[in-house]
């Protein structure tokens, strides 16, 4: 069980810190943006051409923007609990970055526990199969 | 110079879930809009068709399937996709084939079949695609919708009974329609009553897809004084602005917003009618109905604002004192909106200019808005695609 639950969904996509997980992302070495999922290719600032990024870890606290919940099993390729238990999702924005990003609200706390504006801190759960995946749970 | 161009002629097959071939949709929508244009399907030289991406490769190349079933008569053809904004685009492609001269007049349409239930990314493990990652974790259409509609709710004080009351309102639109697919009146109790989908949305806040098709044909100014239609409809602005970097709003299918640490950050919806006021030279006040993409209740709360039908955060209270119903001030969605239509993706941004067509006709029977003269569109969808199409008479 210990060795399948450390196995993320995605690689590379956050550090698997149990304790301080955080989301890897990049930023542009010229024009300072942020991006998740990363971004090495090309910056998409219309008034910058770099082609050079350095990998950084994002902010692992940030503001509630908004929230809701997924109260019907989404479909493939999400793997859903049998029975299904309806999950939060978050809108969390990072003040650093300037950026919201979105995740599944940690597994025992539904919308009711959620007030746009709360501060909020990521952390790593197993999906259904297993693999682990970023989440946003109440700080 | 004069970029008006003349729409002669609409149609459009009744949504719903009929589970046929979507060209018999696009065909019927197609034969009736050459009919009510009194245009013969040999004197059209350019057809332009919008993509549907379920329906296989005739889908892909919908421009020629069309074309191939009304009978191949040697028109030229186009095919757009742009997700919701299809529809949009394939009609800006026929009008600049019009307004360059390439062409007199042209066929536009779009046409859709959908699956049941949620819209689903493309089949295999494809960890590159934003698409396959949001729904990996569980993110669906109706998340972005939600997460929209409680902003709302923080933002303005907006309830889940001023979401209702939009769907109040539009289904009593399309009880008057004949081409919506829901023409049944709701109450606020049995909207209430209705199962949640993605908390404050419920089953009845939320649009379904549905089959249909939609089709336009459109003409230069001369054409239509040279067919005794110097009074059709004209078009007179379409924008289809891609968003402005960084986009402010988290968008399907991204997982988050563009970090605005470079740039201050800037909203998408509100630039594609701000564009259409500009390019047709009028503004919101100007406005006498609109068609807008009513994905959700709280949606349609935004698109009102987005359109600068009044102020930001006061569509609520502009729905509750009836502005926007049928013989308001301003009303909004009188097809009835994709609240009892359903969204057939290409077919939906056509389907929202027919309607205005027909209200700047005086054709729009128990649902006609009095002495409308001008209407305008917004729409918008996956990926930053969007449009706003204005119509005068």
């Amino acid at each position: 069980m210990e060795a399948c639950v450390k196995e993320p969904f995605l690689p590379g996509w956050f550090t698997l810190d149990a304790q301080a997980p955080h989301l890897i992302g990049t930023r542009c070495a010229a024009c300072g943006t942020y991006y998740f999922p990363k971004e090495t290719r090309y910056c998409r600032n219309p008034d910058c051409q770099s082609t050079d990024f350095e990998q950084v870890l994002l902010s692992r606290t940030g503001r509630l923007w908004s929230y809701t919940d997924a109260a019907y099993p989404p479909p493939p390729p999400f793997v859903a609990p049998d029975p299904y238990r309806p999950f939060a999702i978050a809108a969390v924005e990072l003040e650093k970055e300037k950026m919201i990003v979105l995740g599944p609200v940690a597994d025992g706390v539904g919308v009711e526990a959620l007030r746009v504006g709360m501060a909020m801190a990521l952390t790593l759960e197993p999906l259904a199969d297993g693999k682990l995946t970023w989440k946003w749970r109440p700080a | 110079m004069n970029r008006e161009i003349a729409i002669l002629g609409v149609g459009l097959h009744p949504w719903g879930k009929w589970g046929r071939n979507f060209v018999e949709y696009g065909l019927k929508a197609a034969r009736d809009a050459l009919a009510d244009a009194g245009v013969d399907w040999r004197s059209v030289p350019f057809v332009s068709g919008a993509a549907t991406m379920r329906c296989g490769y005739p889908g892909y190349v919908a421009g020629a399937t069309f074309a191939q079933a009304l009978g191949w008569q040697g028109a030229e053809v186009n095919t757009s996709y742009a997700a919701c904004a299809s529809g949009a685009q394939a009609l800006a492609a026929a009008r600049a084939k019009i307004l360059s001269g390439a062409c007199e007049v042209a066929l536009v349409v779009g046409a859709d079949t959908t699956p049941k239930g949620f819209l689903a990314p493309q089949p295999g493990e494809r960890p590159d695609d934003p698409d396959w990652v949001r729904f990996r974790i569980g993110l669906t259409n109706p998340t972005y919708f939600a997460l929209y509609a409680r902003r709302r709710m923080a933002l303005y004080g907006d309830t889940p009974e001023d979401f209702a009351a939009v769907k109040i309102k539009n289904a009593a639109h399309g009880a008057e329609n004949p081409n919506a697919r829901y023409r049944r009146r709701f109450t606020r109790e049995e909207v209430a009553a209705s199962p949640m989908v993605a908390d404050p949305l419920r089953l009845l806040d939320v649009c379904a897809t549905s089959d249909g098709g939609a089709a336009l044909v459109v003409s230069s100014l001369a054409y239509a004084r040279k067919i005794g239609k110097t009074n059709a409809p004209r078009i007179v602005a379409i924008s289809t602005v891609t968003p402005t970097f960084p986009n402010a709003l988290v968008e399907m299918p991204d997982l988050a917003t563009d970090s605005a640490a470079a740039r201050e950050a800037q909203p998408f919806r509100a630039a594609l009618p701000r564009k259409a006021y500009e390019e047709a030279g009028i503004g919101p006040e100007d406005v006498d109905v609109a068609e807008v993409y009513d994905l959700s209740t709280a949606l349609e709360l935004d698109w009102i604002e987005d359109l600068q039908l009044c102020a930001r955060g006061a569509a609520a209270k502009l729905t509750r004192e009836g502005a926007t119903r049928i013989g308001g001030r301003i009303p909004v969605n009188p097809s009835g909106g994709l609240a009892c239509f359903g969204e057939a993706v290409p077919a939906q941004a056509l389907a929202q200019v027919c309607e205005l067509v027909w209200q700047l006709r005086g054709q729009a029977g128990a649902r006609q808005v009095q002495n409308a003269k001008v209407g305008i569109t917004a729409n918008q969808g996956l990926f930053g695609h969007g449009s706003s199409v204005i119509v005068k008479r």
